[in-house]
Parts: structure tokens; C-alpha cells; sequence
């Protein structure tokens, strides 16, 4: 059946069953995400796919659309609200992108040029978050972790191994590795994973291909997230 | 602008506190700009000038974040002085390199570094009174002062520090389009 809703103003499709965020998507209009991946159910927790509906502020990525819905996304209000969420982000891990191999390729480091964060605004933490190199393939960074959960879906819903977790609750919350050493070396988890590839920020990184592209001519270093997202699908 | 009414030229002052000089060297990527620049620009303290005290000014730039004691005087100098004060390059937005320190002891670095290290022989913390005493942590520059604009980068362009002077200068909004807003 579905219906037709307006996005910022605009009239919009939808299918029974889509979500605002896939509706918006399919018709080439984008809204900020980082936990939400188009092979995955949505989930909800980094809130940069904020969107106000009817005055209230829903998750455009679980919230299905409804005929004659007025959707608010690209305002400044809510871009505002968006960059917030980004700030806290970025002072919450250490986030320093010079030093960082992800840089250029990186969703949190080109949603922050997407929506104009030219500082992190908030006292830095600073956490402790020692890296795990002991993989042979692949170099674990947790400074960078921004808790989506899509290494953790990965590993556990399509590579059926469950090499990652969240522990600990709040300010506390922090990525492990399923072994009893806390090493990546002692799981089964390979480079072919799914959950080798998932990672929108620097977190999981493939060993000896760090600057194979240099910087400058990375995904999102000429082309804005919204424009590779609506041209490529991603 | 007529040459018989001479405008009063902007003030500018620069400095770098924890930073490596880079922001600075990318200032000079401005090229021939810079002779652009010059008409419309003075520059009070500043490497370029060797000035030691910053004057009343317009516009202070700040390289480097804040690792000393030295770098909290300065810095506040700059804010005493600079109407409008911009964060340049990334670390003075976010502590940068120098804050890398920042999960680790103060005291195990130095003794790691003056006493400990391969090859050192008869070590010890240097200690002269002249030395500005080291922070615990390296900070953000807004931290400290209020901050009026940043510019990231490690370092920011040449273009993107002309594209945000020319506009600040002009009497526009500086807002540094996508190329030109680079955190690496």
C-alpha cells in the first residue's frame, strides 16, 4: 500500500514496512547516521538520524513511515542537535585525526564536515584506552570506538562468531574482545569477517594497507558524506 | 580605497604555543597572497615581526595548545589583548600531538625521558628556574580563554587560512566550505 509523507517539505514515497531514513534514502534525500548500515536492522543508539516528527524528535532509522507524516531533518535546529551529539563523540575517545590511518575514510570525521563542526566545543577526556595489535591482520584502536555495535551485529548475525561486545554501563561503556585474554589473537575472528569491514571509524584496521591511498584522496576528502552516500549506496 | 585616505590596517598577532611551527609555515603556503595581505594587514607579535608582547589587536592567531605555564601567560595575553581570538590548526583545537601525553604520568614521562632512557648516563629532571613548569595535562586552548573562530587542520591550508582571513577581514561570516575543512 504505503502512502507519501513530506521531508522537509517535500513529498516523499514510502513501502509498507520502510523506515523514514529508507524512504528518504530511496528517494535520494539523506540523513546523518553512523550505528545504521543499509545490511543491517536499525539500532538506534548514536541518534545522529534525529529527525522531528508531528514536534517530537523520533530515530529516522526505526521509525516507520506513516502517510501524510511531516518530517523535519535538514534544519538548523536539529543539525545543531546533530553536531552536539558529534562533539560529545569526539571528546568522549581520542579522536585525533592526524595520527589516524581511518582519516578520510573516516563517517564521524566526514559527518563533523557535513555539519560544519569546526571544533569539539566540550572538555576532552582523554580516556586510557590501550590498542590491541596482537592480530596478525588486523590492529584493534578502541580510542576511536564510538559504541555503534556494528562489529558486535557483524561478528555475531552474519560471521556467526561473536568476537566483540559491549561491557560496562554509561561513561564506563567500552568495546571487548571475546577471549579470556581480552586479545583479538585468541578468537577465531579472520580478515574475511564481515565485522573486519564494518567499522565506520578507526577502531578495526587491516594491517600493512594503512596509506596505500594517501591522504587527500580518500573517500570523503573531496566528496561530501551526503554526496557518497546518495551516489554510492554507502 | 583611496590612496589619499589612508585606511587604519588591521592588527594581526601570531603565536605558537605547543604546536610545531607548522600552522605558521602554512601561513607562509599563502604564497604571493601574502603581499595581498600586507596591504590591509599589520602584524604585532609575532615570529614574523620577533615583537615579545602582544599590543591591542584585532586578530590573534594561536598555534600549539597549552603544555606550560609560559603557554597559559601567553595565551591569556593574546586574549587580553585580540578582539577576536581563532584556535589555528588541531592543536589548539584538541590538544593535538602534545596531548598524546595526556593518558600517561607527567612524572614517568620526564623520568622516562631524562633519567631512565637508553644512553642516558648521570640523568636528571631539568629543573632551572627560567623553565616554564609543564602542565599535568595539555589542553585545548578553549579550555582556557574563550575562543572566537578555530580553523582545523594539521596543519589548515594555506587556502583555508586565506579563505577565513579575507572573509573575517571583509566583514563576513568566516565559514570554511568542505574541501577546505580538513581535520588531518
Amino acid at each position: 500500500m504505503g502512502g507519501t509523507f513530506l521531508f522537509d517539505g517535500q513529498p516523499v514515497p514510502f513501502e509498507d514496512g520502510q523506515t523514514i531514513l529508507q524512504a528518504a534514502r530511496a528517494a535520494g534525500r539523506y540523513i546523518p547516521h553512523l550505528c545504521w548500515h543499509p545490511d543491517f536492522p536499525p539500532h538506534g543508539s548514536c541518534k545522529l538520524c534525529i529527525v522531528k516528527v508531528g514536534g517530537r524528535h523520533v530515530s529516522s532509522c526505526a521509525l516507520p513511515a506513516r502517510d501524510g507524516m511531516e518530517v523535519e531533518s535538514n534544519t538548523p535546529e536539529i543539525n545543531g542537535e546533530r553536531r552536539a551529539l558529534l562533539q560529545m563523540l569526539f571528546v568522549e575517545g581520542n579522536h585525533f585525526c592526524p595520527s589516524c590511518e581511518k582519516s578520510g575514510n573516516c563517517q564521524l570525521q566526514a559527518l563533523a564536515y557535513e555539519l560544519d563542526m569546526s571544533s569539539a566545543r566540550f572538555a576532552h577526556f582523554f580516556p586510557d584506552r590501550p590498542v590491541d595489535a596482537s592480530h596478525p591482520d588486523v590492529l584493534l584502536d578502541f580510542n576511536r570506538c564510538i559504541f555503534c555495535e556494528l562489529c558486535v551485529r557483524a561478528s555475531r548475525d552474519v560471521d556467526g562468531k561473536g568476537v566483540f561486545a559491549l561491557t560496562d554501563r554509561g561513561i564506563h561503556k567500552h568495546l571487548v574482545v571475546n577471549a579470556e585474554s581480552g586479545r583479538l589473537a585468541d578468537t577465531d575472528f579472520a580478515v574475511t569477517d564481515r565485522a573486519a569491514d564494518i567499522c565506520p571509524v578507526g577502531v578495526i584496521l587491516r594491517k600493512r594497507v594503512g596509506f596505500a591511498v594517501p591522504i587527500g584522496e580518500r573517500k570523503y576528502d573531496r566528496a561530501s558524506i551526503s554526496t557518497v552516500a546518495m551516489e554510492k549506496g554507502e | 580605497m583611496s590612496d589619499s585616505i589612508p585606511m587604519p590596517r588591521v592588527r594581526v598577532a601570531t603565536t605558537s604555543l605547543a604546536g610545531c611551527f607548522g600552522c605558521h609555515m602554512s601561513f607562509l603556503d599563502m604564497d604571493e597572497r601574502l603581499l595581498d595581505l600586507a596591504k590591509v594587514v599589520e602584524f604585532d607579535r609575532s615570529p614574523l615581526t620577533d615583537i615579545k608582547h602582544c599590543g591591542p589587536c584585532d586578530i590573534g592567531l594561536i598555534e600549539g595548545g597549552v603544555c606550560n605555564a609560559e603557554n597559559v601567560h601567553v595565551l591569556r595575553e593574546f586574549r587580553r589583548n585580540c578582539k577576536t581570538l581563532v584556535a589555528v590548526g588541531a592543536c589548539a583545537i584538541n590538544g593535538g600531538l602534545p596531548a598524546q601525553r595526556n593518558h600517561l604520568d607527567l612524572g614517568d614521562c620526564l623520568q622516562q625521558v631524562y633519567v631512565k632512557r637508553d644512553g642516558v648516563e648521570d640523568g636528571g629532571v631539568p629543573d632551572d628556574p627560567e623553565l616554564p613548569l609543564l602542565l599535568d595535562r595539555v589542553h585545548p586552548i578553549h579550555e582556557v580563554v574563550r575562543v572566537d573562530y578555530f580553523i582545523p587542520g594539521c596543519p589548515p591550508s594555506g587556502d583555508a587560512i586565506w579563505t577565513f582571513l579575507t572573509d573575517l577581514i571583509g566583514g563576513r561570516t568566516p565559514r570554511l566550505p568542505h574541501p577546505l575543512l580538513h581535520f588531518d
